[in-house]
């Protein structure tokens, strides 16, 4: 017979109530290390996706995800002939916010290096890569477009061809994935006006040139792709795939001797995120996490404590018939057990159910759930020694104060 | 005549509740013995020191001065413990109160199981042996409600059955019938009766109601923590 279980049968009702709102801290406790791993998983996501042996960048920056980076698309080309170098791409990356279908979209614009990547890395879980050069995107599932769904950005309507799930940027917000020169395009992009405006500005400046011609102003009020003079957009940085056996160490002492850029390794991207996007964010949520067990801590400590306060008369009872210290310690401990249990078990489900809506990417596992359980069972036993301090302290005698 | 066998035995015990101006002598010098088989009554009005002695017999208020002998070995001189009182109270006290004070959450069965498990007793044996109690007291039928659901004389049938439970040599009852009508006080005192014949244990009872004397064998009469004896045994 185990007294406390016979006692929660009793107030089941209201030991399950109790249980429950535990469980919604456990599940919060849960959540903001889930929160921490998704910020994580979010953050190297990208850089993990995209197969890079390194990534070079503008000079003394840590682009293209923890800060600006500018290169030139032509070092693309340069960097293919350094020694131990398979292949080369163009990268850029930014966040753009636009208004589709009378609703605010923010999404992470990735350009994919078209041909030589159509998104085959990607996570896809609906529709196909991109099949075509220009006006395709692959979208975030996270970012509600369905298939064959049509964006406006910049200047043109691109078709949602792919979905993705889980392909989300540094900063939680969903990725879309187009062709490098698309993306280009997008960030680009200027109104009618604006070009107009720039070409007169053009054709301004090369009033007070020794170049000023009537063909060379012809030049200049075309578009920027028949400039010869004119260099392609600039992108964030350029990803290098080496050769098989070649060393990233060998190949970043090389471009170390190229002044205007930095190579960085897979490795090192992701630290830079790490320490840059992510550390106060481990930081806060870790306080958070903290104060959060603290609390649990104190919540579950007053539940057991008024829990026992509420059967003194019964534990002075046992004690009257002569119960060893172990049956009321065993009483309490074994009650405290059990609701930090079923709150824990409220906590799982609650996460298996709910965290895959919540807005920001909760990423649980096994290390999240074995923390929680192990949290969870600490707060238990040190919350339920005030309890047992008060059972302790009931005189056997007050059974006879009536 | 062979000599009736000790149950239990207070020696002059003296108890002073506060200190100074204000000290409160509940015993002076109370001493009773009771035998095996054997009803006692204390009476005496609220304040005279009944219950006093009562929770000095059951080794939880332990009296400054004096000696409680149990089977005839000290357990208790001169408010000293001589051995593990709660072991004691475990195997050798049974306890009735005023009202049931039965464990609320615990069916009729399983509060008089209780009484095993505190002593480390809890398997099927037991469950039959808590059964058959209930059984012997009248309240077999109930066996499965609560509390709440047992009338008061039934509820004090399941105190009785739980204070039965270690077959202790001693059961001590304080005001049993004080929350009974006249008719269940008085079935709840035959109980007493009989169960002291059967099952040999020295019971003794504090209560007010004068109408169940004839059912003790030694009564007591207690006035400003003196006891005295209104009627002995033969």
């Amino acid at each position: 017979m185990n007294l406390a279980w016979k006692d929660v049968r009793r107030q089941k009702g209201r030991f399950a109530l109790t249980a429950f709102g535990l469980g919604l801290l456990f599940a919060i406790v849960l959540a903001m290390g889930g929160i921490y791993r998704g910020l994580v998983e979010d953050a190297t996501l990208l850089v993990d996706r995209m197969g890079a042996d390194l990534w070079v960048v503008q000079r003394d920056t840590r682009g293209p995800f923890a800060e600006r980076s500018i290169v030139p698309a032509d070092l693309e080309d340069r960097l293919r002939v350094v020694p131990g170098v398979a292949e080369t791409r163009r990268f850029s990356s930014a966040i753009i916010q636009r208004n589709h279908h009378s609703h605010s979209l923010r999404m992470n614009l990735v350009g994919l290096a078209w041909p030589w990547d159509r998104g085959e890395g990607l996570p896809l879980v609906e529709g196909r890569t991109l099949a075509q050069a220009h006006l395709e995107m692959i979208v975030d599932r996270s970012l509600g477009l369905a298939l064959g769904e049509r964006v406006h950005l910049g200047n043109d309507d691109y078709t949602v061809v792919g979905i993705t799930k889980g392909l989300l940027g540094s900063g939680g917000d969903g990725v879309v994935c187009v062709n490098e020169a698309d993306a280009s395009a997008i960030l680009a992009y200027q109104p009618s006006e604006a070009l107009r405006i720039e070409r007169e500005a053009r054709v301004s400046r090369l009033a007070h040139t020794e170049l000023d011609s009537p063909a060379n102003e012809e030049r200049l009020r075309g578009d920027e792709g028949i400039l010869p003079a004119l260099a392609p957009p600039p992108t964030n940085a350029i990803l290098v795939k080496l050769i098989p056996g070649a060393r990233v160490e060998a190949v970043q002492r090389t471009l170390a001797g190229w002044v205007e850029v930095t190579a960085t390794s897979t490795e090192e991207q992701r630290q830079f995120l790490l320490q840059g996007v992510v550390e106060k964010s481990k930081r806060q949520i870790g306080l958070f996490r903290a104060l959060l067990g603290v609390v649990s801590g104190i919540i579950v400590a007053l539940i057991v404590f008024n829990m026992t306060a509420a059967k003194a008369h019964d534990i002075a009872l046992l004690k009257l018939m002569g119960a060893k210290t172990g049956v009321v310690v065993g009483l309490i401990l074994e009650q405290s057990m059990m609701l930090g249990g079923l709150g824990y078990a409220f906590a799982f489900v609650i996460a298996e159910l709910s965290f895959q809506y919540w807005p920001r990417r909760v990423v649980v596992g096994f290390p999240e759930f074995a923390g929680v359980a192990v949290l969870v069972t600490v707060i238990t036993l040190i919350s339920s020694l005030a309890g047992i301090h008060r059972a302790l302290k009931i005189p056997p005698t007050l059974v006879l104060a009536g | 005549m062979e000599p009736r066998e000790e149950v239990v035995r207070a020696d002059q015990l003296n108890k002073t509740y506060g200190s100074g101006h204000t000290a409160v002598r509940a015993l002076r010098g109370a001493s009773l013995v009771a035998h095996r088989g054997e009803l006692v009554a204390l009476l005496g009005p609220s304040g005279s020191g009944k219950s006093t002695l009562l929770t000095a017999l059951g080794l939880l208020n332990l009296p400054e001065k004096g000696r409680i002998a149990l089977a005839g070995q000290d357990v208790v001189v001169d408010g000293i413990a001589h051995g593990d009182l709660p072991s004691l109270r475990r195997s050798r006290i049974g306890f009735v109160f005023q009202k049931s004070n039965l464990i609320p959450f615990l069916t009729a069965q399983e509060n008089v199981r209780v009484a095993f498990k505190i002593n480390g007793q809890d398997g099927v044996g037991e469950s039959r042996r808590s059964q058959e109690l209930l059984d012997a007291l009248g309240v077999g039928e109930r066996s499965d409600h609560y509390p709440e659901q047992l009338s008061g004389g039934e509820q004090q049938r399941v105190a009785i059955a739980r204070a039965l439970a270690m077959a202790p040599p001693l059961i001590l009852a304080d005001e049993p019938t004080s929350a009974l009508d006249s008719h269940r006080g008085r079935e709840v005192m035959d109980l007493f009766k009989r169960v002291a014949h059967e099952h040999g244990a020295a019971i003794i009872v504090v209560t007010h109601d004068h109408r169940t004397l004839d059912l003790f064998d030694t009564v007591f009469e207690m006035e400003d923590g003196i006891l005295s004896p209104a009627r002995s045994a033969a």
